[in-house]
């Protein structure tokens, strides 16, 4: 479903992907762990379009397009959904109003139903409650005056109305205490199909306990320095990153 | 300059759609401005002497401000100094006598006013809307007269106000801005030359929107309409007032002044939809958009509400008022105001309280694009025996880009110390982060735009009347997007 190929890519004047592999297929779910400022969000951000974040060279394909060419709205419409560490506000722009325009605009460009306020709100209100977000949050702001939690639940919301294809999950359980990390797993946990797939960013070991990824691997300084099973996500928890700190050649060379 | 900003600064420079001139022969006052203007413009009108020697006095005293340089400079807006003689004060299609139906009306400018979307024709208007609209400087057809006639209420232009119901006219002009009031309004009393005029007598809920429709077309001409509406003991009116000019490389002033006076438990209902034009890209021609509205609560339990939303003019000065005299009555303000490219508002209201218990309410929503300049200036003022005066003010920008400006300066002068004030504000900006975000659900930058700035403003179109709600929500949408680059 999604093949990354050599892939360089900078912020400004500064190199921060150096070369990244990385293959998904449709029904797995992977696991990108690294320290902080190893380049995780960014590789998150250059999948997802953001302006700024510059692919220089390497090559990205997405269920068989050419994935940096696409516009933004263009690769949520086709599929690739983000959810932000940081997710931003959108002052005056209600939640399930913005979320309807969102899944409108996506359905639109499928050729499928467009659903109105009613309907909609009938949809929502039921992934609502698998999100175990209050359902008053849907009529205010986009994450305006949410909670650090709210906000990470409202990206899980947002991926369960909007039904990605592709969900890059970018620290989903930074900040949540156990029971909120347990409904965010659950709610990634129920995307989980043989169609779909995940690619799960984070720092800690903790939320793998409960979404079991297929693969692991992990980014230092913008490579792949190694991949493997779970059980590579139990050893960093054991021994940290420092270990990796060194470049492997071995590991450079496998892609994932 | 990453995409997203480009997208950003494109916005600003979304072209003009009713920038067109109507070819029509036009009746045309001498270039400059002096007494024998002023003279010429009120023998045109064939006007009562009375008007004659207001319209003098007002001439004078706006000639000493000139030689005093006395021209307003508080507010925050930069401009050239206006060549008040190399201006045409007056300027009226050429048309039979007296026109007795819209069937004598130009074909021209009919087509003129259904290319603006403004249908005169009666069987093609818009349910329950009276138009009156004003060409240059004159008015070249009311709709709806004798429905409006039945109920006694009087929606006509002001030269036949003046013929038909002087004695209205003498009583309240310039009984809430006198001609004194400042240099604009001295200008405007001088040589205003059309406008309209409504009266809705006592207890009398008018049936219909009433609309005048403001349009500019000679070049090089000034607008200077004057608005009087009156709404008597017990009455309702819903006003609108719609505005466009052609695309000119030279700024055109429009000086308008509006009153209003609502008399014990009258409402009347002002909306604005402000759209002439604001100049190209580069800031060059456009609109100077000079105008004073005000509106006095004489009588008790009356109520003014003013809703604008501004998205024209190259200048904006405007800030809608009302003078709360009578006890219990209200004053509001619900203001949308739109800068772009290199616009600049400075607008804002003033509430004065005078009578026991009055209420005043003020929502303002500034919105900068591009190289755009907004600011908010209000005063609320409580007068000593205005017991229990209470004022809400809320002020919020929103800034796109990063390249545009917002101001606000709200003042307070209260002498009466059971007075309760409460103000908020808040400021955003919508970046591109906020775009990415948008993208990233889907959303093309145009739509997010669109979310976002109907959020934005959505405590303001909900008090337009309903079908100029679409019609503004369109018009901000065509004015800021478009930005697909
Ligand atoms: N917008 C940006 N501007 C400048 N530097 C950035 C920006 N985003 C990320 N970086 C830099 O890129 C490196 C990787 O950051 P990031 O991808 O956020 O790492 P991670 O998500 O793994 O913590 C860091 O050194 C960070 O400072
Ligand atoms: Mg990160």
């Amino acid at each position: 479903m999604l093949e990354i190929r050599n892939l360089y890519a900078s912020v400004g004047e500064v190199e921060i992907l150096k070369g990244i592999n990385l293959k998904v297929k449709a029904g797995e779910v992977h696991a990108l762990m690294g320290p902080n400022g190893s380049g995780k969000s960014t590789l998150a951000f250059v999948l997802a379009g953001k302006p700024g974040y510059v692919a220089t060279s390497g090559k990205v394909t997405y269920q068989g397009e050419d994935l940096l060419g696409m516009k933004p709205e263009d690769r949520a419409r086709a599929g690739v959904f983000l959810s932000f560490q940081h997710p931003v506000e959108v002052p005056g722009v209600r939640l399930d109003q913005f979320l309807r325009a969102g899944f409108n605009a996506i359905h639109k460009s499928k050729g499928l139903e467009e659903l109105d306020p009613l309907k909609f709100d009938r949809m929502l209100r039921q992934r609502v409650k698998v999100v175990g977000i209050d359902p008053a949050l849907t009529k205010r702001s986009v994450n305006d005056g949410f909670s650090g939690g709210e906000k990470k639940r409202n990206e899980v919301l947002q991926m369960a109305v909007l039904e990605p294809t592709l969900a890059i999950l970018d620290e989903p359980d930074s900040g949540l205490d156990v029971d909120a990390l347990r409904t965010v797993a659950q709610g990634i946990n129920q995307l989980r199909s043989p169609e779909k797939a995940i690619l799960l960013v984070t720092h800690y070991q903790r939320i793998l306990n409960y979404v079991i990824p297929d693969f692991v691997h992990v980014l230092v300084d913008g490579r792949i320095v190694k991949s493997g099973g779970k059980e590579l996500a139990l050893e960093i928890e054991a021994e940290g990153y420092e270990k990796f700190e060194q470049p492997q050649e071995e590991a450079i060379q496998s892609p994932g | 300059m990453t995409t997203a900003n480009k997208e950003v600064n494109t916005i600003a420079s979304q072209g003009y759609k009713y920038g067109f001139v109507t070819d029509i022969e036009a009746d045309v006052a001498p270039r400059g401005l002096n007494e024998d203007t002023v003279r010429w413009i009120s023998a045109k009108k064939s006007e009562p002497d009375f008007m004659l020697q207001w319209r003098l006095k007002a001439f004078r005293y706006w000639e000493k401000l000139l030689q005093g340089q006395e021209t307003p400079s508080w507010a925050n807006v930069h401009y050239p100094p206006i060549d008040y003689q190399n201006m045409i004060y007056y300027s009226a299609p050429k048309t039979k006598e007296k026109l007795e139906s819209l069937d004598q009306v130009d074909p021209e400018l009919l087509r003129t006013y259904e290319k603006l979307g403004i249908p005169l024709e009666e069987q093609k208007r818009l349910a329950g809307v009276a138009v009156d609209a004003i060409f240059d400087s004159v008015s070249i057809a009311t709709t709806f007269r004798e429905e409006l006639a039945k109920h006694g209420i009087v929606f006509c232009p002001f030269s036949e106000a003046l013929q038909e119901h002087p004695e209205l006219v003498q009583k309240y002009l310039g009984s809430v801005v006198p001609y004194s009031d400042n240099f604009y309004a001295a200008l405007n009393a001088a040589v205003f030359s059309d406008g309209s005029f409504c009266y809705i007598p006592k207890g009398v809920r008018c049936p219909l929107e009433l609309t005048t429709y403001f349009r500019i077309n000679t070049a090089e001409t000034g607008q200077f309409e004057r608005t009087l509406i009156i709404a008597d003991e017990g009455s309702y009116v819903s006003y609108l007032e719609g505005c466009s000019a052609p695309m000119r490389d030279e700024n055109q002033l429009h000086a308008a002044v509006v009153e209003l006076i609502t008399h014990d438990n009258a409402e009347i209902k002002y909306s604005t939809i402000q759209n002439w034009y604001p100049g190209n890209e580069e800031g060059k021609g456009g609109i100077y958009n000079f105008v004073t509205k005000r509106g006095k609560c004489q009588g008790k339990n009356s109520k003014i509400s003013w809703t604008q939303v501004e998205t024209g003019s190259a200048i904006t000065w405007k800030y809608p008022s009302v003078i709360l005299q009578g006890d219990n009555s209200v004053g509001e303000f619900y203001s949308v105001a739109l800068t772009k490219g290199y616009q600049q508002a400075d607008t804002g209201t003033k509430m004065t309280h005078i009578g026991k218990n009055t209420r005043s309410k003020i929502i303002s929503k500034a919105i900068s694009a591009g190289h755009g300049n907004n600011t908010y200036r209000g005063l609320v003022k409580v007068m000593p025996k205005a017991d229990n005066a209470r004022n809400f003010t809320q002020c919020d920008s929103l800034l796109i880009g990063d390249q545009c400006g917002a101001h606000t300066t709200p003042y307070v002068e209260v002498r009466n110390s059971t007075a309760q004030l409460e103000h908020e504000a808040f400021t955003s900006r919508v970046d591109e982060d906020m775009l990415f975000y948008c993208n990233q659900r889907g959303l093309s930058t145009e739509d997010a735009q669109s979310l976002i700035i109907n959020g934005f403003c959505k405590e303001v179109f909900q008090k337009l009347p309903f079908e100029f709600a679409v019609e503004a929500t369109r018009l901000l949408e065509l004015n800021l997007e478009g930005a697909v680059g």
